[in-house]
């Protein structure tokens, strides 16, 4: 296949899943008895510039959290925990920032890696559950977000302050924060810097599985764990090695919220995040790329959803039936698209065949 | 072995007349004016090469297919299948290559599964079972496990079944592949008892002595078309294979010694166990030298898979060492083994030895992800592995449009070309081959086996497992028999036959000639 149709190929099943997700929503809001019209016409109207910003902020943490699910992916491996790693990094990270025991920016950067670190340790449990006791990491990690949660909670009392009915870590010296930058001229919200995060990780992310043999050893295994094996691919070693990985990415997803707008960790903090960012990496099919599209997708969706029920008076819960039906119809429209695929290109190995063949006859 | 004179009357409508067949889908062989007819209470063989087309006409006969063109005519009158259960209907059975029993049941149960409404499943089944493995000398217990089955007799409870079914004509797929040589003349036997009772049989080889044994005609597919049918008293084998591939045959032989005395592997006491701790493998010793190839003969299941995985790295030994070019490497990984010179050809390559859903290039990285030319330290060369795979696609003649090309989209036997070529890169000293060429053409298989005496000449060290014992005869410098995990007999190729190897390898002689 040429480069051109390949794209267009590519292109064609998300297309697909969007335009039955648009009428699985539309038949779903009309026997809600709300206007479908009302709702395509907040959801296609222009945002404002602040919610340009908004979106820009949405789409980096939801990339991360992506990216996350989308490196144990590659590998068939289903860290539903990212969730849970997410929640014990940012909180372990807060209260190592909140201490100050560094100076400035040499503060966050150690911040950063005791989040990741926090994130890694968390899913760690679950590698190691499964390598030494062969217990399915989709079981494990599902009930370590359940336990970080509560976990999260349980330490917060004792380690932060009350703050009204609440508690919050210690609020980061202001000499750690990362200050955020203007997207839109003019506007006064902004983007965080550390949403920055999210292109480093990105590229972190595309070099190191498509250009390192370590990539290389996870996609083959991703691909055919038997054929793996034969190749001298240490399983068991590959799926500690990429749950770490995913529970150190699943650790940035924090990251550029507690330095550029909470500065602490507390009942503020965003949930569902990293469950989420399972259904952004399914949608961009665990691809950097795809990923970012997937994640700007789920980030507009949200955002251009929140005046739903004041303009339209209707419940924005309706958006995450959207995400969900685009989601699965993705997966359908992915499969479909791969089997039409493998047979072009049987059909295109059929035709060099032929080809070969007349030629051989006509000189014997 | 005279063939059997030609049953059945030469004015009765044909039991099966395919015409003008034809059925295209993308990608593979498809058929094309296919003609045959096939004479009721008579063995009908179907020869051809690998992807000539034999699948799929039994398909089309079976049921599972429809032809794009053509028809079919049963007894005279002409069908339409739009299931294999219109085809059963009509007293057609077919019986897999790949036996399509439940292990855990046994054979009664097995027999009668989704048969339930023809004799029941209680008395009246077991008294019909019965009536037709007495009928036909099966010999086969409807009350045992099927598990506790040998290879043979799983094969006739596939017969039982298309029998029970009320089938007249019994498409057989590949029968004796998996068949050692005294079980073929058992199922041999089977077959003309079936044939004098008036059943037809359908018989899909490409081994074709047997074909001239037991077939009374044989109709030649190539490329998806009928070339000819014969009679096996008017042709030899070597007519045959020529009608099959248009071309002189290739035989595999592996001429002067070229066995040195420099010791590449040796295994002592070896044992491997299963999960519940039973030895797989036990007290295996062997030593391969440089140049030389040992063949492992052995009925499926006596521990060849798990030889060939404890040498490779894929299974740790219990017990035993395994030294490869003076290194022990017992408590080695697969990777450092492969660092070490081990090339591995497996006995599944699409489980085993590809990525089917990535690009060719890539594959080529599969099993040398830490040697040039397709990594630079810990960085993949994708250049030099692309270069590559241009080089082994050429030499090879693995055909392709592409690099780019995913594995799945290519043939087996290019696939299996294309691996041989992969596990001879980067000069390996000891080459694992499981099956080489087990289901690829006679093309393909000619260039495997000059590939393998190639890399012989040059000081390979060849450790050859394979059910095909022409091609063990054929490679081999020594020839080992696996019998219950254990290495039985030594033989040497030169003097050996199909029928000795046989013996050894049921277990039948237990003497062990030199």
């Amino acid at each position: 296949m040429t480069t051109v149709r390949r794209l267009m190929v590519g292109a064609a099943a998300p297309a697909l899943a969007f335009v039955v997700a648009a009428a699985v929503t539309s038949v779903v809001l009309v026997a809600a008895g709300d206007s479908p019209a009302d709702f395509w016409r907040v959801l296609l109207s222009a945002p404002d510039p602040r919610d340009y910003v908004a979106i820009a902020n949405a789409t980096a943490v939801l990339y991360l959290s992506g990216l996350a699910a989308a490196i144990g992916f590659r590998m068939n491996l289903f860290n539903i925990g990212v969730e849970g790693q997410y929640r014990v990094a940012t909180f372990a990270g807060a209260v190592f920032a909140g201490q100050a025991l560094l100076p400035g920016a040499l503060n966050t950067a150690a911040t950063i890696l005791v989040a990741m670190a926090a994130g890694a340790a968390w899913a760690g449990i679950a590698a190691l559950l499964r390598v030494l006791r062969g217990v399915s990491e989709v079981i494990s990690t599902i009930m370590l977000n359940a336990i970080a949660v509560s976990l999260v909670a349980f330490l917060l009392q004792k380690v932060g302050r009350r703050q009204g009915e609440t508690f919050r870590t210690d609020t980061i010296p202001e000499s750690s924060w990362v200050p955020s930058f203007p997207l839109v001229p003019g506007e006064s919200s902004q983007v965080y810097g550390l949403a920055l995060l999210a292109v480093v990780a990105g590229v972190g992310f595309a070099v190191l599985l498509n250009r390192t043999r370590f990539g290389f050893d996870l996609r083959a295994t991703g691909h055919s764990e038997s054929a793996a094996v034969a190749s001298g691919v240490n399983v068991r070693r590959m799926v500690v090695y990429t749950l770490l990985l995913s529970g150190a990415v699943a650790g940035l997803i924090g990251m550029p919220e507690l330095f550029g707008g909470s500065h602490a960790y507390g009942s503020t903090i965003q949930t569902g995040i990293g469950f989420t960012g399972i259904a952004v990496a399914l949608l961009g099919r665990n691809h950097p790329w795809g990923i970012a599209v997937a994640a700007l997708i789920f980030g507009y969706l949200n955002q251009q959803a929140s005046p739903l029920g004041v303009t339209a008076d209707i419940s924005t819960e309706i958006i995450a039936v959207t995400q969900g039906v685009v989601v699965l119809s993705v997966v359908i429209a992915y499969e479909v698209v791969r089997r039409y695929r493998v047979r072009a290109e049987q059909a295109e190995v059929a035709r060099q065949l032929r080809r070969e063949r007349g030629a051989q006859a006509v000189s014997p | 072995m005279s063939p059997d004179a030609v049953a059945g009357g030469g004015n009765a409508a044909p039991a099966v007349r395919l015409t003008g067949i034809a059925k295209r889908f993308p990608g593979v062989v498809a058929n094309s004016d296919v003609d045959v007819e096939i004479r009721p209470g008579t063995v009908h063989a179907l020869v051809g090469e690998n992807g000539a087309g034999k699948s799929t006409l039994m398909k089309i006969l079976y049921g599972v297919q429809k032809p794009d063109e053509g028809t079919i005519s049963i007894a005279g009158e002409e069908v339409a299948f739009a299931s294999p259960a219109d085809a059963i209907a009509r007293g057609i059975g077919m019986v897999f290559q790949h036996f399509q029993l439940a292990d855990n049941l046994s054979v009664l149960e097995n027999v009668v599964l989704g048969a339930e409404r023809l004799h029941g499943i209680g008395a009246r089944a077991r008294t019909e079972i019965e009536r037709i493995s007495a009928a036909y000398g099966f010999a086969l217990d409807p009350d045992e496990l099927v598990e506790t089955l040998g290879v043979g007799q799983r094969q006739r409870v596939e017969i039982v079944k298309v029998l029970y079914r009320g089938a007249r004509v019994i498409i057989l797929d590949e029968p004796t592949a998996v068949l050692v040589p005294q079980e073929v003349d058992a199922l041999f036997a089977n077959l003309r008892e079936l044939k004098s009772e008036g059943h037809t049989l359908v018989f899909i080889s490409h081994k074709l002595d047997e074909v001239l044994a037991i077939a009374d005609e044989i109709t030649v597919l190539r490329r998806g078309t009928t070339v000819a049918t014969v009679t096996p008293d008017t042709v030899t084998a070597h007519e045959l294979a020529e009608l099959m591939v248009g071309a002189e045959l290739p035989t595999p032989s592996s001429g002067e010694s070229t066995v040195t005395d420099r010791t590449v592997l040796e295994v002592r006491g070896l044992r491997v166990d299963d999960a519940a701790g039973r030895a797989l493998l036990d007290d295996v010793d062997l030593v391969i030298r440089a140049g030389e190839v040992l063949g492992v003969a052995g009925v499926e299941g006596n521990g060849q898979t798990e030889l060939v995985e404890a040498v490779v790295g894929m299974r740790s030994a219990v017990a035993g060492t395994i030294v490869l070019a003076g290194t022990d490497v017992t408590r080695r990984g697969t990777r450092e083994r492969r660092e070490s010179g081990v090339g591995y050809i497996p006995e599944d390559r699409q489980r085993h030895g590809l990525l089917l859903d990535a690009a060719l290039w890539e594959n080529r990285i599969l099993g040398h992800q830490t040697r040039p030319p397709s990594v630079r330290g810990l960085w993949l060369d994708r250049g030099g592995a692309r270069a590559d795979t241009e080089r082994i696609v050429d030499a090879y003649d693995v055909r392709t449009p592409g690099v780019d090309t995913t594995a799945r989209a290519l043939s087996g036997g290019n696939q299996q070309k294309f691996l041989v070529g992969r596990e001879m890169s980067g000069d390996p000293v000891l080459l694992v081959a499981s099956h080489p060429t087990r289901g690829v053409d006679v093309g393909a298989q000619a260039a495997i086996w000059e590939s393998i005496r190639a890399a012989r000449r040059r000081g390979l060290a060849v450790l050859l497992v394979s059910a095909d014992l022409d091609e063990l005869i054929g490679l081999s410098d020594t020839i080992r028999v696996v019998l219950r995990g254990r290495l039985a007999g030594t033989f040497d190729p030169r003097t050996v036959t199909p029928l000795e190897l046989g013996s050894a390898m049921t277990g039948a002689d237990a003497s062990e000639p030199a």
